[in-house]
């Protein structure tokens, strides 16, 4: 039983827009295959329990833990992580907003702040304060850096979407 | 920490979910969202021996309306029902939860089918499910069969699901035109666990209650409708209602598990104050 716990599993994904074959084993989350396996780094491990938030990947198009999915399950998946979402321009004006706003100390959580950001960002609208707050609910900031946080995913939403309602 | 080691099966539907899940005995589980299940392992509260990914069936139930029956299936996510138009119109209690329901990132992957079977006694859709006494479908190797939510929530973590069977759909009754809801919560943060909080249903005739339905839950075993709560409103006027006595009787019934996130008189006073918020809910659009 334990042998066969242990088997690896053949997984084809698109990484950043590059095909990956690879052999895992079921227990590997996504996060550590594409920390350890793919040399990603950008996506950060720090509690893995879904708590954090540190670990965001975009997976089909939707942010999810990459702690609470496994390397099996994104078979046939596309998935974006901050390196990918970084490279194509996505998030420029998100990042040099929070280089403005200094939006980060240590900068552990930042790459799952910007991905959650851009989600939200995404609906085409401006947020108020406080649907920016819920939608990082699920992200800590240990330096408790949230208010400029909220100030730089604000400033970007007006300058995409114009003036809040 | 990182899960142990388990062995993983993904079958391409339910049935087939249901026949490995009774073919492997005890130690295997269902891994749906596993927005729940996962974190378990990596704590290692859990260690089944085999997980079985229903992520990938094809006979999961769309998210659908159909003869005033709201379906929900396996491969339905929470944030499907958060960005429905559908469910705002037909079940809007949901709607109203929806927000409370853990965070964005985790609301994209976990599932309202998996919610129910797990059971937690701090979760939102069980508590819906209740207060709508919606139907929870499961599913065996030999077929199917439908339990109210009523009856299907037992105890701690404890349900009428057999180990040999996957919650297979949910079922909510559509709403009526003058059917009212409300929905409140008490956490630390917005998408924690909840403290306390109140589903509320209420069934109007005019203007009179044929049901209200107020679900406790976060602060018990099992979320509770109130038996007082429902003797108290049957067949009179929402608006004539006496929230202060109604929230009293809340917390008189209540029999709250004491933890770190405080003793049981705290948490009954929080009932209380749960209460009254969202019979102030009710009474608002009924108005």
């Amino acid at each position: 039983m334990s042998e066969a716990s242990t088997a690896s599993f053949e997984v084809a994904f698109v990484v950043n827009g590059s095909a990956v074959i690879e052999q895992v084993a079921p227990r590997t989350t996504l996060v550590d295959f594409l920390r350890q396996r793919l040399g990603l780094t950008g996506s950060h491990v720090g509690c893995e329990h879904g708590f954090c938030g540190a670990c965001h990947v975009r997976v089909d198009g939707r942010v999810l833990r990459g702690c609470l999915l496994l390397a099996v399950q994104a078979e046939g998946t596309d998935v974006q992580t901050i390196e990918g979402l970084s490279a194509s321009g996505e998030i420029t004006d998100l990042q040099e907003a929070f280089v403005r706003r200094n939006a980060m100390q240590c900068g552990f959580c930042t790459p799952g702040m910007l991905m959650i950001a851009a989600e939200l960002l995404a609906r085409c609208d401006v947020p108020s304060r406080e649907a920016i707050r819920d939608a990082l609910s699920g992200n800590y900031c240990r330096c408790t850096g949230y208010q400029s946080i909220v100030d730089a995913i604000e400033e970007v939403a007006r300058a995409r979407y114009g003036v809040a309602a | 920490m990182k899960p142990p080691a388990f062995e993983y099966l993904r079958p391409t539907s339910l049935i087939e979910a249901a026949g490995m899940l009774e073919a492997a005995g005890e130690g295997a589980q269902i891994l749906a969202g596993g927005q729940s299940l996962l974190p378990t392992l990596s704590l290692r509260l859990s260690s089944p021996s085999l997980l079985i990914d229903i992520n990938r069936v094809v006979d999961s139930t769309p998210l659908e309306h159909c003869d005033g029956v709201v379906r929900c299936g396996t491969r339905v996510r929470h944030v499907d029902l958060e960005r429905s138009t559908m469910v705002k119109e037909r079940v809007p209690l949901l709607a109203l939860a929806m927000p409370h329901v853990a965070h964005p990132a985790i609301r994209n992957r976990g599932t309202p089918c998996g919610s129910i079977a797990l059971a937690d006694p701090a979760a939102e859709i069980p508590a819906c499910a209740l207060a709508l006494n919606a139907d929870i479908v499961l599913q065996n190797s030999a077929g199917r069969r439908s339990v109210p939510a009523d009856e299907y929530f037992v105890g701690l973590y404890e349900t009428a699901r057999l180990p040999t069977e996957v919650v297979a759909e949910l079922r909510f009754p559509a709403a009526q035109s003058c059917d009212r809801f409300g929905f409140v919560e008490l956490a630390r943060r917005r998408g924690d666990f909840a403290i306390v909080g109140i589903a509320a249903a209420a069934q109007l005739e005019g203007n009179d209650i044929r049901s209200l339905r107020l679900v406790i839950f976060g602060c018990e075993p099992k979320p509770r409708v109130s038996a007082a709560v429902q003797a108290m409103a049957q067949g009179r006027e929402l608006r004539e209602l006496p929230i202060e006595q109604i929230a009293d009787a809340v917390a008189a019934e209540l029999d709250p598990m004491e933890n770190a996130q405080g003793d049981a008189g705290a948490k009954r006073q929080q009932a209380y104050a749960m209460a009254k918020r969202v019979m102030a809910q009710l009474t608002a659009c009924a108005a």
